[in-house]
C-alpha cells in the first residue's frame, strides 16, 4: 500500500534535486527549469495531502501555483532574454554587477 | 473699564506688530505716530482704570482679570490673568506716561537713523513687555515680562549693532542679568514647590498661616526673589551691566534703563511685601544691599565724566534708595521713589541726549562747557531734572527720598540713615557737577563741533518740558506731615499688607509705627521736620561744595583728585570692579570653554564620532565581502536559513 | 497495481530530475523536465487528481516547457558548461552538501504531528459521484472565486510585463 509518507519522501528528493540543480548550474535558464523542478514538487505534496485529507482545497491552490509560475516564466524569460542582449551571456557567474 | 486691562499691553504689541512686519515700507512719521499713539492710548486706558480703581472702596481694589488659560498641566494652572490693584495702576500709568513722552523725544532723536523702524519695534515691544510685568497676576507671567524686557534691553542696547562696544555692552546686560534671572526662577519654583500656585492673591493670602515667620523657606523664597532684582535692578554686585548699557541711544536708556525696567525689581518686592514682612532676615539684606548700593555708585558717579556714565550710576544709587526703602518696610516709599525717579531720570537723561544731539554725539564733559546761552530750554529743564534728584525743596525728588530718608532711620537703623544721607550728599555733588561742566563754565567744546550748536527741535524739547513739570509737581502726590495729605500712601496702602504683618510681628518695628503714626499728629512731628531740614541742608552743601569745586575755583578739582591721589584713581576706576569680575569669573570662564573646546569637544567628542565612522567604514570594507554579487551565494544563504527553520520544526 | 505505477512514476520522475540537473546541454535539460512533468501528471491521476493532471501537461509539459525551448532556441545556448570547473569546487561542495541537508530535514515531515486528523468533507464516494473537475470548478466559482479573478489580473500583468521587457532595448 502507498502512503502519504511515500509520496512526501519522493516529493522531498525532487526538491533536493531542484536545490542541487540551483547550485550546481551556471545557466540562468537551468537555474529557473531547477526552481521549476522545485515547484512540481510542492504542488506534488499539496496533490498527496489533499487526498490524505480528503480536501479539495489542496488541487484549487495547485492551480493557483500554476497560474503562478505560467506568470513568473514569462516575465522571468522575458528578463533573461533582456539579459542576454544587454550582456551577451546569461551566465549568473559572470553576471555580478552587484558585488560589494 | 477695569475689565478692559489686557488691551493696555495689546496696544504697544500691536505697534509692535505693524513695525516689524511692515515698518520698511511705512513713512518714518507714519511709524512715528503709530508708536507714540499706541504707547498714548495704553496710557489714557491706564487712566481710566485708575480713576475706576477709585470709585471702589479701598479693600475691593484688586481685580483679577482672567483672560485665557496660557498652562494647564497637572497642579499648574496658569492663565494669562492681569491683576489691577494700585500698585499695577501706578506701574502701568507711570511706564506708558513715561513711555509716551520719550516715543514722542525718540521721533526727534532718531529721526535720521537707518534703524527706525526697527527702532520702534524694539520700544513698543520693550512697552509691553514691561506691561505684562506690572500687570501680570501671577509669577509666571511675570517672569515673561521680566523676560521680555530684558530681550528688549539687549536689543536695544545693541541697536547699533555695527559698533563693537555696543553689542559687547548688550551681550554683558544679557549674561549678567541671566544670573540674577536664575535666582528668580528658582524662587519662583520654590513658590510653587511651597503653595502649589503661583497666582499672587492666593500666594500672599496663604503665605502668612502656611508658613513661619523667618522661617528658612520664605527666607530662602525672598532672597532668591531678590536675586532676581539684583541682575535686574542693577544691585551690587551685579550692577556692573549697566553703566555699559549707555552704548544703547539715548532715549533709550532713559526709558529703560532708568524710568522703568531697571524698576523691576523694587516692583517686584513691592508686590511681595508680604513674603518680604515674613523674613526679617531677607529684608536686612535687601536694606544693607539697598543701602550699600547707594553709597558705592554714587561715590564712582562723582569722578566720570562721561554724561550718560554719570547718570547711570545716579541711576544705580538711586535704586540702592528704592531697596532700602523697600527692605525698612517703606515699600510705598520706594514705589512713590520709583515713580518720582522715573520722572527726572527720563528727564536727565533725555537732556543728555539732547546735548549729545547738539554736539554730535559728544559723551565728555571735559568736551562740553557754556551750553546754557546755546541750549536755553535743554538747560533750564535739566537744571529742574537736578533739583529733583538732589532733594531740594519743592521738586518730586525731594519729597520721596526724604520719606525714604526718614523711614530708613525710624524703622531702620541709624546707619542705614547715615549711608542714605551722604548717598544724598554725594548725588547732589555729581549732579550739580553735570550741571555746572556742562552748561556753565568756558566753553570746550570742540570747534568744528561749535559752529553747529543749536538748541533741539520741539518735538525734543516739548517732552522735557512735560517731564520737568511732572519732575516739579510730582512729588506733591505725597505731602509728609499734613495728615491725610499723603494721597499716594493711602492709595498704595491696600496693597501693602506687609506692612501690618511687620507691625504684629516685630516689636521694633511696631514701635517704629506707633511712632510714626503719632508723628503725623503729635510730638515728632519736630523730628521728622529735622530730619527733613537736615537732609535739606546735606544736598544744598552738595551743591554749595560743586559750586566752588567747578565755578568758583576750577582748579580745585584737580588739586584734590591729586591730594588723595591712591583714593581718587581707585574711585575713578571704578573700584575695579569690572577688571575684578574679568580676573575671577570672565576669564576662568573663558579658559573652562577653551577647554572644553579643545579638549572636551575636539579632542573627545570629535574623536568619538569620527571613531564610530571609522568603526563603521572599516566593517564596511569586511563586510562587503559577504555581498559578491552572485546569486547562488545569496540562495545558498537562503537555503542555510531554511535548514534553521526546518530544523527548529524537527528537533524542537 | 497502485504501487507498481507510483515506483514506475516516481522512479521515472527521479531519474528523469536527475538529468534536468546533470545534464550539461540545456535542450537537454528541458525535454527531462517535460518528462518529468508526465511522470508527475501520472501521479496526480493516481491520487485521484484528474483535472490538475491533465492541467499538468497542459500548462507545464506544454506551454510553459514549449516556452522555455523557444527561449533556449533564440538565445543558441548550446554551449556546453563543464561540471568539473575548477574554479567553482568548493562552491559545488556546499551546494551538494546544503541539497542532501535540505532532503534529509524535508523527507521526515511526514513524521510531525502537524496534519490535523479530521479528514475533510471530499471523501473519495463524493467526489466520484460527480467527478473531480466539476468539483474542482465549483470550488473555483464559488469559494474561490476572488483568489481566481485576482490570478486572471496577475496573468495580465505578467502578459504586460513580458511585452514592456520584449518591447524595450534596456
Amino acid at each position: 500500500m502507498i502512503s502519504l509518507s511515500h509520496y512526501l519522501i519522493l516529493a522531498a528528493a525532487l526538491f533536493a534535486l531542484g536545490v542541487l540543480g540551483v547550485f550546481l548550474r551556471r545557466n540562468a535558464i537551468v537555474i529557473f527549469m531547477c526552481i521549476e523542478l522545485m515547484l512540481n514538487a510542492v504542488n506534488l505534496t499539496f496533490i498527496a495531502v489533499s487526498r490524505y485529507l480528503q480536501d479539495l482545497g489542496g488541487q484549487v491552490f495547485v492551480f493557483f501555483v500554476m497560474t503562478v509560475a505560467a506568470a513568473e516564466v514569462a516575465v522571468g524569460l522575458a528578463i533573461i532574454v533582456v539579459v542576454f542582449r544587454s550582456r551577451g551571456t546569461i551566465r549568473v557567474d559572470e553576471i555580478h554587477t552587484m558585488k560589494g | 473699564m477695569i475689565d478692559l486691562v489686557w488691551i493696555v499691553p495689546l496696544c504697544p504689541l500691536v505697534g509692535f506688530f505693524i513695525h516689524g512686519l511692515l515698518g520698511r515700507h511705512l513713512s518714518r512719521g507714519l511709524i512715528g505716530w503709530i508708536a507714540s499713539g499706541v504707547i498714548a492710548l495704553a496710557f489714557l486706558i491706564s487712566v481710566g482704570i485708575f480713576l475706576e480703581l477709585r470709585t471702589l472702596p479701598p479693600e475691593n481694589r484688586w481685580v483679577e482679570v482672567a483672560v485665557f488659560t496660557w498652562i494647564l498641566s497637572g497642579g499648574l494652572n496658569v492663565p494669562v490673568g492681569f491683576l489691577v490693584d494700585p500698585l499695577s495702576v501706578v506701574m502701568m500709568m507711570t511706564v506708558t506716561g513715561v513711555g509716551c513722552i520719550i516715543h514722542i523725544y525718540s521721533v526727534g532723536y532718531m529721526h535720521d537713523d537707518r534703524g527706525f523702524f526697527r527702532y520702534f519695534a524694539y520700544l513698543n515691544l520693550f512697552v509691553f513687555a514691561m506691561l505684562i510685568l506690572v500687570s501680570a497676576n501671577n509669577f509666571l507671567l511675570m517672569f515673561v515680562g521680566w523676560e521680555g524686557v530684558g530681550l528688549c534691553s539687549y536689543l536695544l542696547i545693541g541697536f547699533w549693532y555695527e559698533k563693537q562696544s555696543a553689542s559687547n555692552a548688550g551681550l554683558k546686560a544679557f549674561v549678567v542679568n541671566r544670573i540674577g534671572d536664575f535666582g528668580f526662577i528658582l524662587g519662583i519654583l520654590l513658590i510653587f514647590a511651597t503653595f502649589g500656585t503661583l497666582n499672587f492673591g492666593e500666594v500672599f493670602s496663604r503665605a502668612p498661616h502656611e508658613l513661619a515667620i523667618g522661617g528658612a523657606v520664605v527666607t530662602a523664597i525672598t532672597l532668591l526673589l531678590f536675586v532676581g532684582a539684583t541682575g535686574k535692578s542693577a544691585q551690587l554686585p551685579l550692577y556692573t551691566w549697566l553703566p555699559d548699557a549707555m552704548e544703547g541711544p539715548t532715549p533709550v536708556s532713559a526709558l529703560i534703563h532708568a524710568a522703568t525696567m531697571v524698576t523691576a525689581g523694587v516692583y517686584m518686592v513691592a508686590r511681595c511685601n508680604v513674603l518680604y514682612a515674613m523674613a526679617p532676615v531677607s529684608m536686612a539684606v535687601v536694606a544693607v544691599v539697598g543701602a550699600l548700593t547707594a553709597v558705592f555708585a554714587a561715590s564712582i558717579g562723582l569722578t566720570q565724566f562721561d554724561i550718560k556714565r554719570v547718570l547711570a550710576y545716579s541711576t544705580i544709587s538711586q535704586l540702592g534708595y528704592m531697596f532700602l526703602a523697600c527692605g525698612v518696610g517703606a515699600w510705598t516709599a520706594g514705589i512713590f521713589h520709583l515713580m518720582t525717579h522715573a520722572f527726572f531720570k527720563a528727564l536727565l537723561f533725555l537732556g543728555a541726549g539732547s546735548v549729545m544731539h547738539a554736539l554730535a554725539g559728544e559723551l565728555d564733559m571735559r568736551r562740553m562747557g557754556r551750553l546754557r546761552e546755546y541750549m536755553p530750554h535743554t538747560y533750564r529743564t535739566f537744571l529742574v531734572g537736578t533739583l529733583a534728584i538732589a532733594g531740594i525743596f519743592p521738586f518730586a525728588g525731594f519729597f520721596s527720598k526724604d520719606e525714604i530718608l526718614f523711614n530708613a532711620f525710624v524703622r531702620g537703623n541709624v546707619f542705614y540713615w547715615l549711608l542714605g544721607v551722604g548717598g544724598a550728599f554725594m548725588t547732589a555733588f555729581y549732579m550739580f557737577r553735570v550741571v555746572y561742566l556742562t552748561f556753565h563754565g568756558d566753553s570746550r567744546v570742540e570747534p568744528h563741533v561749535a559752529r553747529h550748536l543749536h538748541e533741539s527741535p520741539p518735538i525734543m524739547t516739548v517732552p522735557l518740558l512735560l517731564l520737568a513739570g511732572l519732575s516739579t509737581i510730582g512729588g506733591f502726590v505725597g505731602i509728609p506731615l499734613i495728615e491725610g495729605a499723603h494721597f499716594f500712601g493711602r492709595f498704595l496702602e491696600p496693597v501693602m499688607k506687609g506692612k501690618a504683618l511687620l507691625a504684629e510681628t516685630n516689636a521694633l518695628a511696631h514701635a517704629a509705627e506707633a511712632s510714626h503714626s503719632v508723628a503725623s499728629s503729635h510730638g515728632s512731628v519736630g523730628l521728622e521736620v529735622g530730619l527733613m531740614l537736615l537732609s535739606l541742608g546735606i544736598a544744598l552743601a552738595g551743591w554749595w561744595l560743586a559750586r566752588r569745586f567747578y565755578v568758583v575755583e576750577p582748579t580745585l578739582p584737580q588739586r584734590v583728585a591729586q591730594g588723595f591721589g591712591g583714593l581718587y584713581r581707585l574711585v575713578f576706576h571704578k573700584y575695579w570692579v569690572d577688571e575684578l569680575y574679568d580676573a575671577v569669573a570672565v576669564r576662568p570662564l573663558i579658559r573652562f570653554s577653551q577647554w572644553l573646546w579643545h579638549t572636551a569637544d575636539d579632542g573627545f567628542i570629535d574623536w568619538m564620532v569620527n571613531g564610530l565612522a571609522r568603526v563603521i567604514g572599516e566593517a564596511g570594507t569586511v563586510l562587503r565581502r559577504i555581498q559578491t554579487g552572485l546569486v547562488q551565494s545569496y540562495a545558498a544563504y537562503l537555503v542555510v536559513g531554511v535548514l534553521f527553520v526546518l530544523g527548529y520544526l524537527l528537533f524542537r | 497495481m497502485e504501487a507498481l505505477f507510483f515506483y514506475l512514476f516516481g522512479g521515472l520522475s527521479l531519474i528523469s530530475a536527475g538529468f534536468v540537473v546533470f545534464l550539461r546541454r540545456p535542450v537537454h535539460n528541458a525535454m527531462a523536465l517535460i518528462l518529468t512533468f508526465f511522470c508527475l501528471a501520472g501521479l496526480y491521476l493516481l491520487l485521484h487528481a484528474e483535472f490538475i493532471a491533465v492541467i499538468q501537461v497542459l500548462v507545464y509539459a506544454g506551454a510553459i516547457m514549449v516556452l522555455f525551448l523557444f527561449v533556449i532556441m533564440l538565445l543558441s545556448l548550446e554551449r556546453e558548461e563543464s561540471l568539473q570547473d575548477p574554479r567553482g569546487r568548493l562552491r559545488r561542495w556546499i551546494g551538494g552538501f546544503l541539497a542532501v541537508l535540505v532532503f534529509l530535514f524535508l523527507a521526515p515531515v511526514w513524521t510531525l504531528q502537524v496534519l490535523p486528523v479530521l479528514k475533510g468533507t471530499f471523501p473519495p464516494e463524493r467526489v466520484h459521484e460527480v467527478g473531480n473537475t466539476i468539483w474542482v470548478a465549483r470550488l473555483l466559482f464559488t469559494d474561490y472565486l476572488l483568489p481566481f479573478e485576482v490570478a486572471s489580473i496577475l496573468l495580465l500583468a505578467a502578459i504586460v510585463g513580458a511585452v514592456f521587457f520584449a518591447m524595450r532595448r534596456l
